[in-house]
């Protein structure tokens, strides 16, 4: 008999409701959807940028530094123990997209090194540190021709071309703090010296790389062979690997590459980990943290939606009152009443929210994916998992039913003699 | 003396109803014993001000009394809780009020149809029922149209059909008339009489004499008292 009547009600709420949805003015229901739609906007976009942003870091780095998995070395050494034999079991895994070897040395690089200073001017030099790269291997891996902004790429056989990264350089990071140099002056084909321990050599800037990636933007490179020869490598033991795998790996993929390579015992001369694991922490927790800024700024979003919400659903019923007391004038439920301002809500949210992942995911995502936010560490895409974008629309739908009720009870409440007439 | 509830289907005693502005207390009712036969159609007259349309009120559940008993169909309603009277209302009683009170978003079929549903009709079945009730009223040719498109002389009569669609035991009307034209009044005044002759209880507020002729019996109010009856 309860279920029955219950039944009645949301028949007659739905009745009600479809027919004042349908009837009402079109411009009305457009700008409440309008608003719907905005906020759901709100409540993704401020946090997919934000997350984005440092998202867009990791995802970097992953595809233009660590790669999948990274192999580096242990802190108490300076090499990669066992490099060729890595790099042959390496070349056996069909798994292995590719990989990058590098010889990594510190150095210093001046580029006013043919004059003689003066005696209150310092030296236009800057300490670096130098990666040994096969040219195309390591373009395989990092895809660093594609972030040469000015001048080439370097070429296997040039042993005295570099490629500055661009936290070296004025030009690109005009920065000027104690303990902080760049490069003033320094353009394409100008020589400059380079030094590392008692070794130096005069090599010519080929070109500058910038790829927002802090493990090709704050180094220098050279050719591999030029390289161990100035930091006196006799083995052929490099300092870092790092490995790609096929397009679309997971972190489980690089979770099992690691645990093959770990079964080799190539952990006892080396550190080997997952693009997960070699994500610097600062990272990870400015992540957390722009979530849960975005996070705040989207509650301020609801809280409007819901007060938009509320005063539409009040003014509606208000102007509505004497139908109201009309309908329970005549009989209808009250509950009925209520629940066909619940069902209004419930259209509103759900149609704002529609449109809002048909914006999201039929336009921005793609758009800003093929025209990332140019920022000056990352570039931001809208980062945008369906799932919390889901939960996102649930708390919407919530919020509004709420602020939908919430007026509708108070005018339903209200003296139903006192309502018909207007009282 | 406890009325006779078999042969009243409603029936009141000692009802009373104040209004309260402040520290003023307006008494409107004084103290009425009424009752009223089923079957019986009976207009409730007098000056404005009399109290005629807040008698119809509460004994037609719309308003609760200040004091007193009053019963409808052998219950007594003055102690039941909203949410049963709102029931009450749905199942035994019908409305028709001075402004036709229809919803604007409902057509005409749609404004009959609602409390058929609510009661737990197949919606196409309430049409059904709604569309041989606006025929009994004349207005097969409006079942469609919103009731802004309706002349004031038709919107009341889909508010009788609405009132009388799921066969009320009592009939209410508050001065049903009071903005229609004299053909318009003579129609609703025809289509009472047919349903009073078919056995339908009906209460009526008019301040129209010619009116008041045509029913069974007048009560007249004065000041918030019975008066006379005729």
């Amino acid at each position: 008999m309860a279920a029955k009547k219950k039944a009645h009600v949301w028949r007659v709420g739905f009745f009600l409701a479809y027919r004042q949805v349908k009837r009402a003015s079109l411009w009305t229901t457009a700008l409440i959807i309008a608003v719907m739609t905005l906020t759901f906007l709100n409540l993704v976009v401020v946090n997919g940028v934000l997350v984005g942003l440092i998202e867009s870091s990791v995802e970097a780095t992953r595809d233009r530094g660590t790669g999948d998995v990274v192999i580096t070395t242990l802190q108490q050494k300076n090499q990669v123990e066992r490099s060729q034999d890595i790099q042959n079991v390496l070349r056996s895994l069909p798994e292995v997209k590719s990989f990058s070897a590098r010889y990594l040395g510190n150095g210093v690089l001046n580029a006013d090194y043919r004059r003689l200073l003066r005696q209150d001017e310092s030296a236009n030099s800057v300490g670096v540190t130098i990666a040994g790269i096969d040219p195309l291997k390591e373009n395989a891996i990092s895809r660093m021709s594609e972030y040469v902004v000015e001048g080439s790429y370097l070429q296997p056989n040039d042993p005295d071309g570099i490629l500055i990264g661009s936290n070296f350089l004025f030009k690109y990071t005009p920065i000027e703090v104690s303990g902080f140099q760049t490069l003033k002056d320094v353009e394409i084909g100008k020589k400059l010296k380079l030094t590392v321990g008692s070794s130096s050599k005069e090599v010519i800037v080929r070109g500058f790389v910038k790829s927002k990636v802090d493990s090709t933007d704050f180094r220098v490179f050279m050719i591999e062979s030029e390289v161990r020869k100035m930091i006196g490598r006799s083995e052929l033991n490099v300092n870092e690997i790092s490995i790609k795998l096929a397009s679309g790996a997971t972190e489980q993929d690089a979770l099992r590459l690691k645990q093959i390579l770990l079964n080799n015992g190539f952990d006892v001369g080396a550190r080997i980990q997952t693009y997960v694991e070699a994500q610097p922490k600062f990272l990870k927790d400015m992540s957390d943290t722009f979530g849960l800024l975005g996070n705040m700024i989207g509650s301020i979003g609801l809280a409007v939606a819901s007060i938009t919400i509320f005063i539409v659903i009040f003014v509606n019923a208000i102007t509505r009152r004497k139908f109201i007391g009309i309908l329970k004038g005549i009989g209808i439920s009250p509950k009925a009443i209520e629940v066909s301002y619940i069902i209004q809500s419930i259209f509103y949210a759900v149609t704002g929210s529609l449109l809002g992942l048909l914006v999201l995911y039929g336009f921005l995502v793609p758009y800003i994916y093929a025209n990332p936010i140019d920022f000056p560490f990352s570039d931001g895409y809208l980062y945008a998992p369906l799932s919390g974008t889901m939960i996102r629309v649930v708390l919407l739908i919530t919020v509004t039913v709420i602020a939908g009720y919430i007026p509708a009870r108070m005018i339903v409440k209200k003296n139903t003699l006192d309502a018909i007439l207007g009282r | 003396m406890k009325p006779d509830l078999k042969e009243n289907i409603i029936a009141t005693r000692g009802l009373k109803k104040s209004f309260v502005d402040g520290d003023k207390v307006t008494e409107v009712l004084k103290g009425i014993d009424l009752e009223i036969k089923r079957g019986e159609f009976v207009a409730i007259m007098g000056r404005s001000g009399a109290g005629k349309s807040t008698l119809l009120y509460q004994i037609s559940l719309l308003d609760h009394s200040t004091s007193g008993q009053i019963y409808v169909d052998g219950v007594q309603v003055t102690g039941m809780h909203e949410d049963e009277r709102v029931d009450f209302r749905l199942k035994e009683l019908g409305y028709v009020f001075q402004d036709y009170a229809l919803l604007p978003d409902l057509t005409a079929k749609e404004n009959v149809a609602l409390p058929l549903i609510m009661q737990g009709m197949e919606i196409p079945d309430a049409y059904a029922v709604a569309e041989q009730t606006l025929a009994r009223v004349s207005l097969s040719h409006r079942i469609n149209n919103l009731p802004s498109k309706l002349s004031g002389g038709e919107q009341q009569r889909v508010s009788i059909a609405r009132a009388i669609a799921h066969k009320p035991k009592i009939l209410f009307a508050d001065e049903p008339t009071a903005n229609l034209d004299t053909e318009s009044s003579a129609l609703i005044l025809k289509i009472f009489l047919e349903l009073n002759a078919e056995g339908q209880t009906i209460v009526m507020v008019t301040h129209e004499d010619e009116y008041g002729d045509a029913t069974d019996r007048v009560i007249f109010l004065k000041d918030g008292q019975l008066s006379e009856e005729r």
